[in-house]
């Protein structure tokens, strides 16, 4: 190699570094401040509580239940209800008694509750889904619409994403051996129907809509609520929000 | 089976304490994938050891670089069987490789796998062992084994001195090849646990660190045991200069990883996150046996003492031996302990934070004990028969020049 063709070289490689080096942070910068999905994407499906209108009456679960043939086994759900015990003392304490399906025993010492509540848990059918992510065979993924599946033909039972959910929305469905979750009945939401938990629920606590249409109620509920989504930190961005979540749910 | 599994979970249910989601119940890995990381890692251990020999001229281990190299493959070759028992649907297991989802850490075991043992163990040995193959291959008297040499030579018989150097020059570049495989291979056992952010007793940096060092010490244990129980067996005289030298890497390998375990510890305390009290409680409680007894005190210091002391003074070489066996068996326990803490004890708390489910092993089943022993046994029994097809003994120093 002599001089020129070891210069030309070293000055190209510069250049492509100089280049890189304009275009990789604009590059980063669209994707951080990026439209959210439902901007471009229509329908795009997402969900609300509110929790102070949860009665805790346990229909939803049980609709669930039957809609989506859940095992009735007290410990398979695709969804549940939590019912939250605050005391005067700083006590917490937390149950769901069969996911909520049976109403919950009454409690102890009642003139000792600062506050109870009830708080609907499902899937958050999160944007940056872990359970997406690990799957090693692709078998959960996410629609078109938002929402995430699991192929029941494609899964092959590992249980990794069962894992890598933090807010324990997945269970190994014990007949069919591969991982369940909430669909938000996914054979109903694409007929034009509701899920079945937000169609039993008889206070409206629990909210389905198009995030990607600015007239839904859900969007109007979005925009007009103090909203909050469980455990933010972990970054997997769920499009199920919550109106008056206590510090203590998890 | 079906309605006795429910029966036990049931029964679980009433040791749940504090509050668990529903989901929670049932732990999703059993002891299948407790023996998993573990057989993982007593390969990368055995591996990297080989490689002190023949990558870093470290001579004084000669005599268990072949013995190694058998033990790597025979506990490599049964390493994704626990997996394949344990998953829901085995028949799609294959999907990893023909679908794989390249977001996923799990859907790089398969290529990892492969890479290595194909590409690296499986040459390595062949390399190693062509010259003996090809004579076997003429004068052994049993006709199914002369046949399987036969095969194994892959038709090439040129053992002439130019072919053997060849080999031996390959040799020597795969095994730098494969010492980052190996550390790969089990570095990524790590990330499987430690890429999970919803599990903070997984979720860390450190995991895949503290990983393929304590399979570094598991592996040198294994191979300084098996060595020592085969020269026994076959009543030969155990070269001390090697084992010695091959404790000293087991002590190094060990108080790497202690140290690090302990500074995961330390910084988890001092953080003292969301999730403290919840781990305080479970490493006092339900972890304290197997992880403060078993693998800190029985499994780490107890062996870095035997092994420290016969570093310090001049022990007899009949106390070194019991010394070095004691230790090897102790921290072979101590790490299985170690993995039981990370995979089962990972899944005792609830991610609610708020309680802990329980575990009731199963005594048959696919993932019962049972089953368990029956895998855990299974490479030893590999490792028998690669002894019989393959005996490291003998001509073992035949191949290269002692380095100046």
């Amino acid at each position: 190699m002599n001089r020129r063709h070891f210069l030309r070289t070293a000055a190209l490689a510069v250049a492509a570094f100089a280049g890189r080096a304009v275009a990789a942070p604009l590059a980063a910068a669209e994707k951080f401040f990026k439209e959210p999905p439902w901007r471009r994407k229509k329908p795009y499906w997402g969900y609300a509580v509110d929790v102070a209108k949860c009665i805790g009456c346990g229909r939803c679960v049980d609709a669930c239940k039957t809609e989506n043939d859940v095992p009735r086994e007290p410990f398979y759900f695709r969804t549940w209800v939590e019912r939250y015990v605050l005391r005067r003392t700083g006590e917490v304490s937390v149950d769901s008694p069969n996911g909520g399906l049976d109403g919950y025993p009454a409690p102890r010492e009642p003139e000792s509750i600062a506050q109870s509540f009830f708080v609907p848990k499902l899937c958050g059918h999160c944007e940056n889904s872990p359970c997406e992510q690990v799957c090693p065979v692709g078998a959960s993924f996410k629609t078109v619409d938002g929402v995430v599946l699991v192929d029941r033909k494609y899964c092959i039972g590992c249980r990794y994403c069962i894992q890598a959910c933090p807010y324990g929305c997945r269970y190994f469905h014990p007949e069919l051996q591969v991982a369940d979750k909430c669909t938000l009945c996914y054979h109903r939401i694409t007929k034009g129907l509701q899920p079945a938990c937000v169609e039993n629920c008889p206070t409206g606590a629990r909210m389905f809509g198009d995030l990607s249409d600015p007239e839904s109620a859900l969007t109007k509920f979005r925009e007009t609520e103090r909203i909050q989504t469980l455990k933010p930190h972990m970054g997997t961005e769920p499009k199920l929000v919550y109106k008056g979540l206590h510090k203590e749910v998890r | 089976m079906h309605a006795s599994y429910m029966e036990t979970l049931r029964e679980a249910m009433s040791m749940v304490s504090g509050y668990i989601y529903p989901n929670e119940l049932e732990l999703q890995w059993s002891v299948l994938i407790v023996l998993y990381p573990y057989i993982t890692g007593l390969v990368a251990g055995a591996f990297i050891l080989a490689s002190l020999e023949r990558v870093f001229n470290v001579t004084a281990v000669k005599p268990t670089y072949r013995l190694s190299l058998l033990m790597a493959l025979a506990f490599l070759l049964i390493a994704p069987l626990p997996l394949q028992v344990h998953l829901g649907q085995p028949q799609r297991a294959f999907e990893i490789f023909m679908t794989p989802n390249t977001s996923s850490a799990m859907a790089m075991f398969g290529f990892v796998y492969v890479w290595y043992l194909m590409a690296v163990l499986l040459v390595e040995i062949w390399l190693d062992y062509r010259r003996e193959i090809v004579a076997w291959s003429k004068s052994e008297p049993f006709w199914p084994k002369r046949l399987f040499y036969k095969l194994l030579t892959f038709g090439v018989d040129n053992v002439s001195p130019r072919s053997l150097a060849i080999d031996d020059k390959v040799g020597r570049a795969l095994t730098v090849i494969g010492l980052p495989s190996a550390v790969l291979l089990h570095g990524y056992v790590g990330f499987i646990f430690g890429s999970i952010k919803a599990n903070p007793w997984w979720s860390t940096p450190l995991m895949p660190v503290i990983f393929l060092f304590s399979a570094m010490a598991s592996g040198i244990a294994g191979v300084l045991l098996v060595y020592m129980f085969l020269c026994w067996a076959r009543d030969e005289h155990i070269e001390m200069p090697c084992i010695d030298t091959v404790a000293k890497f087991f002590l190094t390998a060990l108080i790497v990883a202690f140290t690090l375990e302990m500074l995961e510890t330390l910084q988890t305390a001092y953080e003292a996150e969301e999730h403290f009290d919840i781990i305080s409680l479970l490493v006092e409680g339900k972890l304290y046996f197997s992880m403060i007894f078993v693998q800190m005190f029985m499994g780490s210091l107890i062996p870095m003492f035997l092994l420290g002391l016969c570093q310090l003074f001049e022990l007899p070489e009949k106390v070194r031996k019991v010394f070095y066996s004691a230790s090897a068996i102790l921290s072979l326990i101590g790490i299985l302990a170690m993995r039981w803490n990370v995979v089962v004890g990972g899944q005792f708390f609830s991610k609610s934070l708020r309680g802990f489910t329980t575990y009731k092993m199963e005594l048959a089943g696919r993932e019962g004990l049972v089953s368990a022993l029956v895998l855990g046994f299974m490479p030893l029994v590999v490792l028998a028969l690669l002894l019989y097809l393959l005996p490291p003994w003998g001509e073992s120093a035949h191949r290269r020049k002692e380095p100046a």
